[in-house]
């Protein structure tokens, strides 16, 4: 079987419509919204503060602390029941694993970093939205981060390899491959990777890179966010 | 030949290159990473000579000995105070620190201060853990009454306060208030209600724009217009934070 | 609190609040629809910076035994820890049921939804409506903010395609959700002898008393009193009058909203 042309018109290497902006939540010391296709992540960032239960402390650095949900009139389909599920659970864990490497937090011991996701809408791709939303709600909060992160899903659908597949991609028919990656900005290293469906070594090597490319668009759209932030009111710098 | 790769006073984002080269040294929220200068804050890269350095636009306070803060009591024990920050680490307030006045065991401390009031007071000590040590026994260093206390972004105080206490004393002439300007992002005021809401929006004016040059201009303009008042010449006294003027 | 109260009394007694408004002003209200396209219907609400989101999600299910030629309602609502600082992770807690009772409570007792018309079969089907409340940002009066986000989703729901007794989502009708009433909250808060509507979170923090009044035509249809302290039958009667000279203003906002399906 082959996969000649995506559903929704798009070539192989493209997204679809990126869009972000930084400090929407006035009360979280840092926030931002990220869209991509109709998937759309709210990221709200809370600290350094106060960290209880005090067992979870530690007293040589900050801690960073994720809570993905997905709103209940989000999906496509039935409502989803709010409150955590295994699935968010590891979404939240893994977002977690994805952010913490461009992460200081050496200067907040005790502390905790808290980094609460919500999507109103979603269209596959949640939990790389919700990286690319935090990785600017954290920036928009001033902490202290080495690099951006971003990501996205790439894969395969029978023949070919693609970037961020949508809902109806994922649930084709045939040969596929959902692979949600993240990467520091600087170095293009990966701090998410997860796989989902079948695919052969060099396949995966070819859509690793695939993302690689694409993702620099990600990283133009999350820099225009914080920086459009400052610039909103007063039409433009000294 | 290294070369600076951004405008100086420019906004930055975290990852982003600043310059490249092993003569320029990385300062404050910024880092080497091999031959180049990256920035670790969102802020404005500030290039001094060979010194790259960031000042933050965001950010929580990071407590640093000498600053004089507004707390807030949070706590009252038999021997001090628990006073609330406004940053992730309370602060102790012990007796012997508060007051010169002898006091005698069992004594009730909240005739001293009380839960929920605001004090002006000096951070005489950050541990490593981050834990903080006040004093109140200094010039100006006093339990705040009346007024209200709201929240400033701590990365925007010195332009708040200004060359000198030029900026608050702006303020402090057009509207007639007084205000005290906590390193922490705690600001007091207390006046007139209608002149409060002028000084406050002049304050959040400040905030906003910090990064864009020609403020004091700007805000000058605003608080004649808002006020009617003349605003003369600031002499450059000397500001002293912790006092009412 | 007791130095943040006074401050506030005393610009009440000159008419002034923290932000400049009069006691009985409400800040910007702002109203926008299908604002989720999976859901429903959906909208977005802001008076100010108090965000709101909610969504309406319809299901097919057996109606009550006690009402068997009804549909049928039921209203959550999640005040998240993204919103505020105060708002921790978790199940939802008293202030969070109270504000999904009280906005359910007002759609119900106005009989907002004509629930016969959301019969399938007579004792069999029915058309279950679940709306969720997202608080979005916390800038005080949650629960007016989440009462017309409510119905705002409620007025921009279309029913989905039923075939074969299944619901196929995404594949929606021209046919409107049957509303034909549009109640709406009002709450007031006395804060020692004054009464001022459209809180701020420092007010929220100070008061004395509350009372969500919510009207539809005129009429009132949920009362709501929250806080510590009491009211006296005249102070009620003033901010029943509030609420229902208000309600109307508030109403019009439904009308000027941007994004209606």
């Amino acid at each position: 079987m082959t996969y000649p042309k995506r559903i929704d018109g798009r070539k192989l290497n493209e997204t679809r419509e990126i869009e972000a902006k930084a400090g929407i939540i006035k009360r979280a010391d840092g926030s931002a919204m990220f869209r991509i296709g109709k998937t759309v992540a709210y990221a709200a960032v809370y600290g350094p503060r106060n960290l209880y239960p005090r067992f979870l402390q530690n007293p040589r650095e900050g801690i960073i602390r994720v809570n993905y949900a997905m709103m209940p009139f989000s999906s496509k389909g039935e409502r989803v029941r709010p409150g955590p599920s295994r699935r968010s659970k590891e979404i939240s864990m893994v977002t977690e694993k994805a952010l913490l490497p461009v992460l200081n937090l050496e200067e907040f011991p005790n502390a905790v970093v808290d980094v609460f996701i919500e999507l109103p809408q979603t269209d596959a791709g949640t939990r790389c939205a919700g990286i690319c939303a935090a990785s600017i709600a954290l920036a928009d909060a001033g902490i202290p981060m080495k690099d951006l992160v971003a990501a996205v899903s790439v894969g395969r659908v029978d023949d070919k390899i693609l970037v961020d597949l949508n809902y109806d991609e994922e649930a084709f028919e045939g040969k596929v491959a959902d692979i949600p990656i993240a990467i520091i900005q600087r170095t293009g290293e990966l701090s998410l990777l997860q796989m989902d469906g079948e695919i052969e070594k060099e396949q995966l090597i070819e859509a690793l890179k695939l993302g690689q490319e694409t993702i620099t668009k990600i990283f133009e759209v999350q820099k225009k966010a914080l920086k459009e932030k400052y610039h909103a009111e007063n039409g433009g710098e000294e | 030949m290294g070369q600076i790769s951004v405008e100086n006073k420019s906004i930055v984002i975290p990852g982003e290159e600043l310059a490249s080269g092993m003569e320029f040294l990385p300062s404050f929220g910024t880092y080497r990473d091999r031959d180049k200068i990256v920035a670790s804050r969102l802020g404005l890269v500030s290039i001094d000579g060979k010194i790259i350095k960031i000042i933050p636009l965001a950010g929580k306070y990071n407590p640093k000995r000498g600053d004089v803060i507004i707390g807030k009591v949070e706590d009252v024990s038999y021997s001090g105070w628990r006073i609330n920050t406004n940053c992730a680490y309370p602060a102790m307030l012990s007796v012997k620190d508060a007051t010169s006045e002898f006091v005698g065991r069992g004594t009730d401390l909240t005739q001293f201060f009380d839960v929920d009031d605001y004090l002006v007071a000096k951070i005489v000590n950050v541990t490593s853990q981050k834990l903080i040590d006040l004093t109140m026994r200094g010039p100006g260093l006093r339990k705040l009454s009346g007024g209200r206390v709201i929240e400033v972004n701590t990365n925007k105080v010195p332009r708040i306060i200004g060359k000198q206490g030029s900026m608050v004393h702006m303020i402090k002439q057009a509207t007639d208030c007084k205000i005290v300007v906590g390193q922490n992002g705690l600001l007091w005021i207390l006046g007139e209600l209608k002149s409060e809401l002028i000084a406050i929006e002049a304050i959040r004016k400040i905030e906003q724009e910090s990064h864009l040059s020609g403020l004091t201009e700007r805000i000058k303009e605003f608080l004649e217009k808002a006020t009617g008042k003349k605003i003369e010449e600031f002499k450059g006294e000397q500001n002293d934070l912790s006092q009412e003027n | 609190m007791k130095q943040l109260k006074s401050q506030i009394t005393k610009g009440l007694e000159q008419d002034l609040r923290f932000d400049g408004r009069k006691p009985l002003d409400w800040r910007k209200i702002e109203v926008e629809y299908s604002i989720s396209k999976n859901a429903e219907g959906s909208a977005r609400v802001k008076f100010g910076d108090t965000e709101v989101l909610a969504g309406v999600k319809l299901s097919v299910g057996k109606p009550y035994p006690d009402t068997p030629e009804e549909g049928a309602l039921m209203v959550e609502a999640e005040l998240t820890p993204m919103s505020s600082p105060e708002f921790e992770t978790g199940p939802p807690d008293i202030k969070a049921i109270e504000l999904a009772r009280v906005v359910d409570r007002g759609i119900r007792e106005a009989k907002a939804i004509d629930m016969k018309k959301l019969c399938i079969e007579k004792g069999e089907k029915c058309w279950m409506v679940s709306i969720d409340v997202v608080t979005i940002n916390d800038a005080g009066n949650l629960l007016d903010v989440s009462a017309l986000a409510a119905l705002a989703a409620l007025k921009d729901t279309k029913m989905p395609k039923l075939e074969d007794e299944t619901v196929k989502y995404g594949e929606l009708t021209k046919e409107s959700l049957p509303l034909s009433k549009e109640p709406i909250a009002v709450t007031v808060l006395k804060i020692g002898k004054f009464l001022v509507v459209d809180p701020l979170v420092d007010e929220e923090e100070t008061y004395d008393a509350r009372l969500t009044v919510t009207v539809t035509d005129g009429s009132i249809c949920a009362l709501q009193k929250g806080g510590g302290g009491t009211l006296s039958i005249e102070d009620v009667q003033k901010m029943v009058e509030i609420g229902i000279e208000k309600a109307g203003d508030i109403r019009k906002h439904l009308g000027k909203a941007k994004g209606a399906k």
